[in-house]
């Protein structure tokens, strides 16, 4: 009984589908002439997207039919300065002269009108009763430079189909400028990721460098061992290839950090981890997490009588992984750390390289939720934490440093 | 009174150790000790502790004692699907770089539309394997202490959905390996003595009790069909494991393919031995219980009466306890990884607005996750317990299992392919599930044929899965070449898997 009632419940719902979908249909159509622009709107959105990649041939040969059907000609067709990029209609036999034909226009830059005998050129057209008496050449442009051509074959120019060409390939040119736009677009994502890569400070190189120079007089040995690890962190820190690695190879660099900044500060400078070892296999941007031991470092201690602790934390939470960094330092005023993280504080300190790269990384690859998350106060010392997901699309840690 | 104090206990140290589970972590100064990855040992033992439910502990055997030796591959197919998981999935899966199944999906077939049919899957299959995990929780503690079948599930449920929205024991993963070493003490202590007893008695041969049908195996006791039964269920359980949401996560734990796969060896290794145990209860069962027979509660709960028959006071009492709390942890530690593989699936892809893959999202989750199973359980749906996780690995196998094999193994798979696979698989299963727990069909053939679906769903979704494939090459996934390096080819050799 109850198979029934689902079923008859089903069936009513399919009909009322359909029955919506039928008084959608058909609405008013208008006068001739508004449905004439209403087919003339809509064969020009057909001929848009193909043509959204630039001008090439792929694109071009899907947008030229809808062109065609916009000129009304017996044939059209779309030349870039090198080659015939698409031809539809009759008179194929013409079709290997198009790119002479649109050589003219591509020079000019202005429309310009062939009769047949410049259609035919060196080489008689065969054909008795050929359609393409006449062509109209109209310049594609981009910006300021011309592209292309496009050619609207027809047996007698009239002043009419001089101005529907041109009017088309302005069309055409609006679209191959949008695509152009396009692609500048995604170059300027690509150059903000190049910029964005992982950057160590300046500091930390003068700092280290000079903290191993202490050394070398006093205790060759340590000096030694100290330039060792100075040489495998900028190994890792200028390593290409891979904008990902493990938390656990991250852990193991900020290792060798620490060991570099303990030449300077000694036992006032103490570490605590409290890592969960499931989250070790995820994948994190490289130098992620220790711009922010860094900062704790140089903010948390620094300035602090007596040194200071540091914890640095990693837990598991379901699909997610929570990574933190907290020191008991001097803490920072939270409007501060605000435009820092909104990128607006240009920060006389280095601090603001640290922290803002690695929330504007973290948030490029995993998106607006996984930013950054401070807690400070002045006096309270900061925790920094922020959350990776285990699995993101085309996330994937780079091969084990060496 | 001694069963009350071992779940107590048991509970207790559950959500104790779930509220300060980050405690277990390793906390050191000590970067080297910091960033080991878990051991392909520890992570064993822990997928051990999650995967052996409830049902397995007490279920088993209720079914051998009840069946026969038919029933004996159960014990081997729990473990031996484990076989297959490591021959053709778990290092690839791992490679993959996927945490959940859906991501699996999405990696390989780059399509909406086929992660969230998996992810509603994995919903299906983790709520039917929970089901059974709170209707024996149920009958342990009515067992045990004669309290109402309610208060069992209701303690179970809030244990767990407490434990998991508090940020779950799960994770760590030692706290789930000790899971696996407990509920393996707590199977193996009691046999001894029982052992002993039986000896002590002369040693009567379960058979000569039970009779000739107890023993020799297809000998239909009880079953139409028991050939095409067997089939099916080995069929189920051999395809089935690689399709359980809360042992596949673990796989993500390991650093690397070939560690993943040490893991699953191990693992087969773990579960091989715990799987000696429940054949020697349902043997042990039938010489000194033969009275418990022939009703589905009765037959689960039998291993806990045993003790109380055979041993006197107080050692069966205590024997009787320890037992109560291993079918109890059992219970508890796999429903709460089935609640945290479920939540995060249901949080991730399929709730919608500020409940997505979100914090609050994934304790709105936990609470759906555990919602449904529990609200059938209490309901009254009553079947054997090993029968329904059976058929939550029959919905698997017939499901995940082609998706994972032909991801893996055939480039040829297209989503339009394996979206079709799933949805046949997945409706076919369902249904089979659906008219069996119902309990609308009554022997014969279909019975037989709805009660052990996968032999013929499983084929058929394959047959789907590749036909449609076939059918629709142009819905190959561009650059599936790249994505089986990715796949296939260790960690440590430099190839392009498609990495900028």
């Amino acid at each position: 009984m109850r198979a029934v009632e689902i079923l008859a419940v089903l069936v009513v719902l399919v009909l009322c589908a359909v029955a919506i979908r039928r008084f959608r249909r058909s609405p008013d159509l208008g006068t001739e002439a508004e449905r004439a622009t209403f087919d003339t709107l809509h064969t020009a959105s057909l001929a848009a997207p193909p043509l959204r990649d630039g001008l090439t041939p792929e694109g071009a040969q899907r947008a030229i039919r809808h062109l065609r059907t916009l000129l009304g000609t017996p044939a059209v067709a779309l030349a870039d300065g090198s080659r015939l990029l698409a031809w539809d209609g009759e008179g194929g036999h013409h079709q290997h002269q198009a790119l002479r034909h649109a050589a003219g226009a591509i020079a000019s830059g202005r429309t310009s009108v062939l009769d047949a005998a410049q259609i035919d050129g060196d080489e008689a057209c065969g054909v008795l009763d050929c359609p393409l008496r006449s062509a109209v050449v109209a310049p594609l442009t981009s910006g300021d430079t011309v592209v292309g051509a496009l050619i609207a074959y027809g047996g007698q120019a009239s002043a009419a189909l001089v101005r529907a060409t041109g009017e088309v390939a302005m069309w055409v040119s609006t679209q191959i400028e949008l695509a152009e736009l396009d692609r500048s677009r995604t170059r300027a994502i690509e150059a903000e990721v190049r910029a964005l890569r992982a950057q160590i400070s300046p500091h930390f190189v003068y700092n280290s460098l000079a903290a191993i120079a202490s050394f070398v007089r006093t205790d060759p040995e340590r000096a030694r061992e100290l330039l060792l690890e100075f040489a495998d962190f900028t190994r890792y820190a200028f390593r290409r290839g891979g904008e990902f690695t493990t938390l656990a190879d991250e852990l193991r660099n900020i290792e060798r950090y620490l060991v570099l900044e303990q030449a300077r500060f000694g036992d006032r400078l103490r570490v605590r981890l409290r890592v969960a070892p499931e989250v070790l296999p995820v994948a994190v941007p490289y130098l992620s997490v220790q711009p922010l031991v860094e900062n704790a470092v140089r903010h948390g201690l620094q300035a602090k009588e007596g040194g200071g602790l540091i914890t640095l934390g990693a837990a598991d939470s379901g699909a997610e992984a929570l990574i933190w960094v907290e020191d008991d330092g001097v803490g920072a005023d939270p409007a501060l750390i605000e435009k820092i993280l909104a990128g607006q504080a240009r920060g006389t300190e280095s601090e603001s390289v640290g922290l803002g790269n690695v929330d504007a990384r973290l948030r490029q690859v995993f998106g607006d939720r996984f930013g950054l998350v401070v807690e400070t106060a002045e006096g309270a010392g900061t925790k920094v934490s922020f959350r990776v997901p285990k699995y993101a699309p085309g996330v994937h840690a780079g091969p084990p440093a060496p | 009174m001694s069963a009350w104090i071992a779940v107590l206990v048991v509970c207790a140290a559950t959500l104790g150790v779930g509220a300060l589970g980050l405690r277990l972590s390793r906390t050191t100064s000590d970067f080297y000790v910091a960033s080991r990855m878990v051991s392909p040992r520890w992570n064993a033992s822990a997928i051990g502790g999650e995967y052996i439910s409830g049902a397995s502990f007490l279920g088993v055997a209720g079914l051998i004692f009840a069946t026969g030796s038919d029933m004996l591959w159960y014990s081997i197919g729990y473990t031996a699907g484990y076989v297959v998981l490591l021959a053709l999935v778990a290092a690839p899966l791992r490679r993959s770089g996927a945490y959940t199944l859906p991501d699996f999906a999405e990696i390989r077939l780059r399509s909406a539309a086929v992660r969230r049919t998996t992810a509603v899957l994995v919903v299906g299959i983790g709520w039917l394997y929970l089901l059974p995990q709170f209707v024996g929780a149920g009958l342990a503690l009515r067992t045990a202490t004669g309290a109402p079948g309610w208060v069992g599930t209701a303690i179970a449920v809030l244990v767990v959905v407490a434990n998991v929205t508090a940020g779950g024991m799960r994770s760590v993963t030692f706290v789930q390996a000790f899971q696996y070493w407990l509920k393996l003490t707590a199977i193996a202590l009691p046999i001894v003595l029982l052992l002993i007893v039986w000896h002590h008695d002369g040693a009567p041969s379960p058979a000569a009790v039970a009779g000739e049908a107890w023993v020799s195996p297809l000998s239909g006791d009880g079953d139409d069909h028991p050939l095409y039964r067997t089939y099916s269920l080995l069929l189920a359980l051999l395809f089935g494991t690689m399709g359980l949401p809360h042992v596949l996560v673990r796989l993500y734990t390991n650093p690397d393919g070939q560690a993943a796969r040490r893991t699953v060896l191990t693992v087969i290794a773990l579960l091989g031995t715990f799987y000696l145990f429940p054949p020697l209860y349902a043997a042990l069962g039938r010489v000194y219980a033969g009275d418990l027979l022939n009703s589905a509660d009765s037959n689960d709960a039998m291993m806990l009466l045993l003790p109380g028959r055979m041993l006197g006071e107080p050692w069966g009492d205590l024997a009787a306890a320890l037992l109560t709390a291993g079918a109890f942890a059992a219970f508890l530690s796999t429903s709460s990884g089935l609640t945290v593989s479920v939540a995060g699936v249901l949080s991730q892809d399929l709730l919608r607005g500020r409940w997505r893959a979100s914090v609050s999202g994934f304790r709105v989750g936990a609470g759906l996750a555990v919602l449904v199973p529990a609200t059938l359980s209490l309901l009254g749906v009553r079947t054997g317990l090993a029968d329904t996780v059976t058929l939550a690995f029959a919905l698997a196998a017939s499901t995940f299992c082609p998706l994972l094999v032909l991801g893996i193994w055939w480039r040829g798979l297209t989503r339009t392919g394996a979206l079709a696979g799933l949805i046949t698989g997945g409706l076919l299963a369902s249904v089979a599930v659906a008219l069996t727990v119902s309990g609308a069909v009554e022997g014969g053939w279909p019975a037989a044929l709805l009660g052990q679906p996968a032999a013929w769903t499983m084929p058929v979704a394959f047959a789907v899965m590749v036909g449609v494939s076939l059918a629709t090459p142009r819905f190959r996934t561009p650059g599936v070449g790249t994505i089986m390096v990715r796949l296939h080819a260790p960690e440590s050799l430099d190839l392009n898997r498609g990495d900028s």
